[in-house]
């Protein structure tokens, strides 16, 4: 049925709050052993696509979110700093995997423990490697932070 | 008064390309030193190695070009085609690659001190983590060089479940390897259909042990727990799918005229030069030569097995990606005499020592509560002494070398990784090609960053 | 499958590997370096693991190198595959290859300061600390 002007009202809150979560583009930050977990996490069976999100893009300036996947060490340091600063805002940060959460079980003198030394992390997802569904209530649950939390960013 | 300030935040945010963000400030000195100030020209030696001429000289040299039209690139280590963190810096002619020079230790974990802090039982959890597209080498090989050290041979059925799950490891394995090099070149169908297949495999490593990868199974003295109900009918499934849709990768490829075109005659590496530069495994079959440590120093019984080993003469892009599918078919082959032979019998070495006692016996028998808090605190001494194992991984020679001063940790753990080895020749495979065909040339080399790094 | 260890020392080491590659050694398949702090004397030990794929045999050449020369002949112009190895035993452990071509830091960043697999750099372990924990005095 075709009806015209159809007129939908909302708050302009909830209408951002809603596009930045209905189409949230990662950056491509494979890293270690969870970057291959992303991936499978990005393929067939798991299927990103279906939160609007499987366009992994290869430039920062078009991504809102920057999933760490795997260990960090030192001499990758500022390069993912200054992969994160060249992210347009508003923009979120998943450490996934243990070891860029907290370092995992290499704690010595080449990894950075835990990447919220060095960028704001919004959600960590423990394992080692976490499962693509792992990732997935990550992500999720971002969404919902994303729903509820402060829209100024 | 209020007004501005607002409008000041607002332009705070929005000039962050000219700023460099309201967080900057980060010291990103050790990127643009040191090793970005590549390719300098003083040192006739290292311009051979980066244009790739050290073994065999096939680079022609074009006087013509003017030196506008030379420029340096950097690539990576944030690429999506460089597998990984690997960064190379080339200098690119026109559209043609000269000289080229990988700079790698962006993933540099180091696991070898920390495999010096570990005991041996605890060893595999470490070297598992190496490589991460085959973890089971990993430990398969850490477990052989400890064996090896203290001078044990374990039972049958842990020998044929080694067997049986690394050659599911190498399809896994070959399976990502054909999956990202399709993505890199473009055929983005080969990489959905890649994961796909390797979920199959997944699923079986995770009823057995436990994970999807990173498995530490493979332990010195066996393995870890034995293989769950009813794994025949999931390994008969794997065998049954498996060449069915190897049959649809080579329906769709192997035929495929923008596919050949794309990878025949691209990025040739000659036997001399593998052997000059070290590259083993799949890459070194492709180049004509029969290599397999799988056939030539056999290892965990491996040499009962009856499999071929696939060579083409080739030694371009085209033939290492066809090299793959045809070692899953043998790899297939493998999988099914193990299952058909499968010998029944204990999957640990029954030596208090070595193996912890199964948690049954913790409640009856003091004497193995004893056993089992010694190994879990302190972990077995092995004897003094070096050893060097070598086993065949998807991508080359995998070496362990361990150093024990008779402690229950060794003394200085290192693990030769083949993709370590096999970066070296990727000037020689880049080098007078044009640049798009540099991601096929990486791809085709299948480098696991994590193996390199460690 | 044979394999065979050669203690040998630094001024001979070249010339041993020159006759290994002429013995059809054709692969020099790994170069690691063992650190034997306080416990041998010269300090380290350079293992070199060499394969023939021709006879299928395996050769392993050891060097000790002490702490005050640190040097030892590279092995890049015979076997070019060395150029990576050495470089890392460089990065990990300060050994001099001496006329090597590119003799730089490959793991670690090039600012970085020792040699992380020595004995004596400690491995770099920062205490975990749990949120909300109760002190420890
Ligand atoms: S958390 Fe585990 S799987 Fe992830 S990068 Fe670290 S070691 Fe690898």
């Amino acid at each position: 049925m075709y009806t015209p002007d159809n007129i939908l009202t909302t708050t302009i809150d909830k209408a951002v709050r809603w596009s930045r979560t209905q189409s949230m583009w990662p950056v491509t930050f494979g890293l270690a052993c969870c970057a291959i977990e992303m991936m499978a996490a990005g393929s067939a069976k798991y299927d990103l696509a279906r939160y609007g999100m499987e366009v992994f893009r290869a430039s920062p300036r078009q991504a809102d979110l920057m999933i760490v996947a795997g260990r960090v060490s030192q001499k990758m340091a500022p390069v993912l700093r200054q992969v994160y600063d060249q992210m347009a805002d508003p923009k979120w940060v998943i450490a996934m995997g243990a070891c860029s959460s907290t370092g995992g079980m290499f704690n010595n003198y080449a990894l950075v423990q835990g990447v919220d030394h060095i960028v704001p992390v919004d959600i960590y997802v423990p394992g080692c490697p976490p499962g693509p569904q792992s990732l997935m209530h990550g992500i999720l649950t971002l969404h919902d932070k994303i729903m509820d939390g402060e829209i100024n960013r | 008064m209020k007004k501005d300030t607002r409008k000041n935040k607002f332009k705070d945010k929005f000039d962050f390309w000219a700023t460099n963000s309201e967080e900057g400030g980060w010291n990103i000195s050790s990127t643009d030193e040191g090793s970005q100030k590549m390719l300098e020209e003083e040192n006739a030696k290292q311009i051979k190695i980066q244009t790739g001429t050290d073994v065999i000289d096939d680079f022609v040299i074009d006087e013509d070009t003017s030196d506008d039209e030379r420029m340096i690139v950097n690539m990576g280590p944030q690429h999506p085609s460089t597998h990984g963190v690997l960064r190379l810096q080339a200098e690119l002619e026109g559209e043609v690659v000269r000289r080229v020079k990988p700079i790698i230790g962006y993933l540099h974990t180091g696991m070898e001190k920390t495999g010096e802090e570990l005991n041996y039982f605890q060893g595999p959890t470490n070297t598992t983590r190496m490589d991460y597209l085959s973890p089971l080498f990993n430990e398969l090989v850490f477990s052989l060089t400890t064996e090896k050290l203290i001078g044990i041979e374990v039972p049958d059925r842990a020998k044929n479940i080694r067997i049986l799950m690394t050659e599911l490891n190498r399809i896994s394995s070959h399976l990502v390897a054909l999956a990202t090099g399709g993505m890199d070149i473009g055929a983005l169908s080969m990489m959905i259909f890649g994961f796909r297949e390797r979920e199959l495999i997944l699923n079986f490593f995770e009823k057995t042990t436990g994970l999807r990868m990173n498995h530490n199974y493979i332990r010195p003295g066996g393995v870890a727990a034995d293989l769950p109900d009813g794994w025949q009918k999931d390994i008969e499934e794997i065998l049954k799918i498996i060449p069915e849709k190897l049959q649809d990768y080579d329906d769709m490829l192997l035929d495929n005229p923008i596919w050949k075109g794309r990878l025949q005659n691209v990025g040739i590496l000659t036997t001399k030069e593998c052997f000059a530069y070290g590259v083993t495994g799949p890459s070194l079959r492709a180049s004509g030569h029969s290599w397999d440590l799988r056939k030539a120093q056999p290892y965990s019984g491996i040499e009962n097995f009856e499999f071929e080993v696939p060579v083409l003469n080739e030694g371009d892009v085209f033939a290492r990606w066809r090299i793959k599918v045809l070692e899953i078919f043998e790899s297939l082959k493998i999988v099914e005499q193990a299952l058909n032979k499968m010998p029944k019998g204990p999957y640990k070495i029954q030596d208090k020592k070595i193996t912890p006692p199964p948690r049954k016996r913790l409640d009856e028998s003091m004497e193995a509560l004893i056993h089992h808090f010694k190994i879990y605190t302190e972990g077995f001494k092995v004897p003094e002494g070096d050893a060097y194992v070598a086993i065949e991984s998807p991508r080359g020679e995998l070496g362990c070398y361990i150093v024990s001063d008779g402690s229950s940790k060794p003394y200085r753990m290192h693990v030769r990784g083949p993709s370590f080895c096999n970066l070296q020749a990727l000037p020689v495979i880049m080098t007078d090609s044009p640049i798009a065909d540099a991601v096929a040339a990486i791809a085709s080399l299948d480098p696991v960053i994590g193996d390199v790094d460690r | 499958m044979s394999s065979e260890i050669i203690n040998t020392s630094v001024e001979e080491y070249k010339k041993l590997v020159e006759s290994l590659h002429s013995e059809n050694y054709e692969m020099m398949v790994d170069l690691t370096v063992v650190d034997w702090f306080r416990k041998k004397e010269p300090r380290f030990e350079v293992v070199v693991q060499f394969l023939s794929i021709s006879k299928n045999q395996r050769k392993t050449i050891k060097v000790f190198v002490d702490d005050e020369g640190l040097s030892i002949p590279s092995i890049t112009d015979i076997y070019p595959s060395a150029n990576f190895y050495e470089r890392e035993a460089f990065d990990m452990f300060g050994i001099n290859f001496l006329e090597h071509p590119d003799l730089t830091r490959i793991l670690m960043p090039d600012d970085w300061n020792g040699h992380p697999l020595r004995k004596n750099y400690g491995s770099g372990r920062i205490p975990v600390q749990f949120k909300n924990a109760p002190k420890v005095e």
